[in-house]
């Protein structure tokens, strides 16, 4: 151990580093928190047995079997090669060198796998290129893949390669310098064996590129850090908690609105006590508006839903409306919602909608001013709401559990209730319920006349 | 019902019939299908009649929550006031609804879709799906409902009842939770779609289409196929293929799209109960 200058310069970077990431994660925390709450407590073990399978077991990747295959690629490699982070990070601060290495077989198996899965991740990162820049997979295009989306995507698979370059730089520099020098150095390198040749036979050259290489991998790490906020690739984090408080209750079932019972109930029952919410002093009781016509009026699952994105396109590439050319994406709607979250609150480090010019689109037919600019109507269009179908397609093909479903029904509540804004026909099936007790413009008298032709009428039950 | 609570009776079953279950032509049908099965096994069942209202599942799925609720009290009222324990239905909708939605608004019944009813009455031996129409050689493929399949997680059961009938079954690319919507879910059924390429049932009916065409002259082989057993309702078609559902909507909008593809006359769209009734003979 050999303390020395660039330990200290290595500790503030890495201070700065984690540092400024906190900062940032604590920006989109406080985001989520704008959200409704919602009471996701209890059910610990179904939910920690989801995320297991879910998060971590990639399990609803496999519904595409090249995508998963290509994907856990990367993911494996990402944790393993993480661990070697860990030593990264004692030898900076130390001075130490390869810190591990007294595990000796432990150690080699540990390094071995690190290059095989780097050489892998290599591959499988150009075969992600290939697939969003040279062949057509028609999810990954679409009108919300706008510039921000499109270049993030790419961005991510550049800075992975580079990390992977930096690591075989550091290894093969490494390696050929304790050949020359006659020493032995810790740790398997199947991959960085084979390309010693390509380097200088210089040992001081060697130095300088293993340190070069060394303070990449681990600089371009911080760096992805702190680029994640931003970023689709957030998900690496966020899908954990997202599906571990992904819902558990069957997917048909929608969500009540305990506010409207009461006044239901209160309806029914002139006796009928609404029990008052606790109001702590001096507070005012919070207004009633029912749905939701921007960010915060979602629940803050919903919010959480939007940071754990990963763009995909999954759910729209299922989405009946979508497939048969309707305005309405999943997908979109997920993304508005953190680009609308990103505007009106707080906004990470690099991606600030506000900055890269509003992107979203306006309804031409009202004239927003910024008060009115939304989630609804600023972002997301009534016609794209009212195409869905209710059907859960996406919410079943999404791969972290997000659920597009319950933001499109919370804003369509929002239009019926607060702004009677269904198109007529809806309008005309909602009185027909109100009046005949059927969505169709039929008599309650005529319920039974299915009956008439029946062969057997004179069954107890089957005769009113 | 009420005559049966008059002589202070109260059913095994209650047969939740729906609003297209009595109101649309096509689906009355069904449920008569559907009784006539019931009389049949000689299950102590028995209907709502005028008393049963909207479930209120299209003004929820469309945000009319007050709406919703105002209907769900109502008839929540109405069962509990019955004493209701156990209900069936043919329609996913009102599955889901009065299975997942009643209950935190105090209804809480045991609610069986007919599939999974139809399904239980096979296992028990009570339906054999005999000595009606044979199904023999004849092309079957069963479309999921979503409120049926992804909403609530029943896909055998369909599956298994259209096993009975010995027709040889097929599956359509997009099945079970991949399965592709009819289009009328989420309040669809009562508007016109928003502007698109094409209609989600034309879409949907296209693959069921492609599914049964499967092989040309297998079908060509079937359409002569005579059959001596009772016929399946009015306008049926012998021999030809079937697009099984299990929903009302998905039996409208179905119907419509393989009426869109001028193919009424070689396939045609049946529900799960009229298929049974008619293997059973009980088509009268
Ligand atoms: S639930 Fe709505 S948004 Fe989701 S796939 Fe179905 S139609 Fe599309
Ligand atoms: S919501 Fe889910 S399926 Fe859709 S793009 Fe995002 S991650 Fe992919």
């Amino acid at each position: 151990m050999h303390f020395s200058f660039q330990n200290i310069i290595f500790l503030l970077v890495a201070v700065a580093g984690f540092g400024l990431f906190i900062w940032q994660a604590q920006k989109i925390r406080a985001n989520i928190l704008v959200g409704r709450d919602r009471d996701m407590s209890g059910n610990v073990n179904e939910r920690l047995w989801k995320t297991l399978l879910v998060a971590f077991g990639q399990q609803k990747m496999f519904k595409r079997l090249t995508p998963a295959f290509l994907h856990l690629i990367v993911y494996v490699g990402f944790i393993v090669i993480n661990i070697e982070v860990i030593e990264i990070l004692i030898d900076g601060i130390f001075g130490t060198h390869r810190v591990l290495g007294f595990m000796g077989p432990l150690y080699s198996a540990l390094t071995g796998t690190n290059e095989v899965l780097g050489a892998l991740v290599i591959l499988a990162v150009a075969a992600f290129w290939w697939r969003r820049n040279g062949s057509v997979v028609r999810r990954f295009t679409g009108p919300e893949m706008r510039a921000w989306p499109r270049m993030d995507a790419n961005v991510i698979l550049y800075i992975e390669v580079i990390l992977m370059v930096a690591l075989f730089m550091m290894n093969t520099a490494d390696l050929k310098m304790h050949q020359l020098e006659g020493k032995d150095l810790p740790g398997a390198f199947p991959v960085s064996s084979l390309l010693t040749g390509l380097f200088p036979d210089s040992v001081t050259a060697l130095h300088v590129l293993e340190r070069v290489g060394w303070w990449a991998h681990i600089v371009g790490i911080l760096l992805f850090l702190n680029y994640l906020p931003s970023s689709k690739h957030f998900h690496i984090i966020m899908a954990f908690p997202n599906v571990y408080f992904s819902r558990l209750m069957p997917q048909g079932q929608f969500s009540n609105v305990d506010s409207i019972t009461h006044e239901v109930k209160a309806m029914m029952d002139p006796t009928y006590q609404v029990p008052t919410p606790p109001v702590s002093e001096g507070a005012e009781a919070a207004p009633t508006s029912f749905g939701a016509k921007d960010v915060n009026d979602l629940a803050w699952t919903n919010l959480l839903n939007a940071y754990s994105c990963t763009e995909c396109g999954r759910c729209t590439s299922v989405c009946p409306a979508n497939l048969t050319g309707k305005l309405l994406s999943p997908r979109k709607i997920i993304m508005d919602t953190r680009d609308r979250m990103e505007e009106k609150y707080n906004s990470p480090l690099i991606f600030n909608p506000n900055l890269y010019g509003k992107e979203a689109k306006h309804d031409p037919q009202e004239q927003l001013d910024k008060e009115n600019h939304t989630l609804l109507r600023g972002y997301v269009t009534p016609e794209e709401l009212w195409a869905c179908t209710t059907c859960n397609a996406c919410v079943e093909a999404c791969p972290v559990n997000i659920n597009p479903l319950e933001s499109i029904i919370e804003m369509r509540r929002f239009l019926v209730l607060e702004e009677s804004a269904a198109p007529n026909s809806l309008n005309v099936m909602f009185s027909n319920i109100e009046n005949n007790g059927a969505p169709w413009a039929f008599s309650p008298s005529d319920r039974f006349n299915w009956a008439d032709e029946l062969y057997v009428t004179d069954k107890a039950g089957a005769t009113a | 019902m009420a005559d049966l609570a008059a002589r202070g009776e109260t059913p095994e079953i209650l047969f939740w019939v729906g609003c297209a279950g009595a109101f649309d032509d096509r689906y009355k049908r069904v449920t008569r299908a559907f009784v006539r099965i019931l009389e049949h096994v000689g299950v102590n069942y028995a209907v709502l009649g005028m008393e049963e209202s909207c479930t209120g599942d299209p003004a929820k799925r469309a945000g009319n929550e007050f709406l919703f609720q105002m209907q769900a009290m109502q008839n929540i009222t109405t069962l509990n006031g019955y004493g209701i324990k156990k209900v069936v239905t043919a329609c996913p909708h009102c599955f889901n609804t009065i299975k997942n939605e009643y209950p935190a608004l105090g209804g809480e019944y045991e609610v069986i879709h007919h599939s999974t009813f139809l399904q239980q009455l096979i296992n028990e031996g009570k339906v054999k799906a005999e000595g009606g129409e044979s199904f023999k050689g004849r092309r079957i493929t069963f479309h999921d409902s979503c409120y049926l399949g992804r909403a609530n997680n029943i896909y055998e059961a369909p599956r298994a009842v259209l096993e009975v009938l010995d027709a040889d079954l097929l599956e359509m690319k997009r099945c079970k939770t991949n399965g592709l919507c009819c289009g009328a879910g989420g309040a669809q059924m009562w508007k016109e779609p928003e502007p698109g390429k094409k209609d989600i049932n034309v879409e949907r009916a296209e693959e069921a289409l492609a599914t049964l065409d499967g092989d040309a002259d297998v079908l060509l082989n079937l359409q002569g196929v005579e059959s001596t057993a009772p016929v399946l309702p009015a306008g049926s078609n012998r021999g030809g293929s079937v697009i099984a559902v299990a929903c009302p909507f998905c039996m409208t909008m179905m119907a419509d799209g393989v009426k869109n593809k001028e193919r009424e006359s070689d396939v045609q769209v049946f529900d799960l109960a009229e298929l049974i009734a008619s293997a059973e003979g009980l088509n009268a």
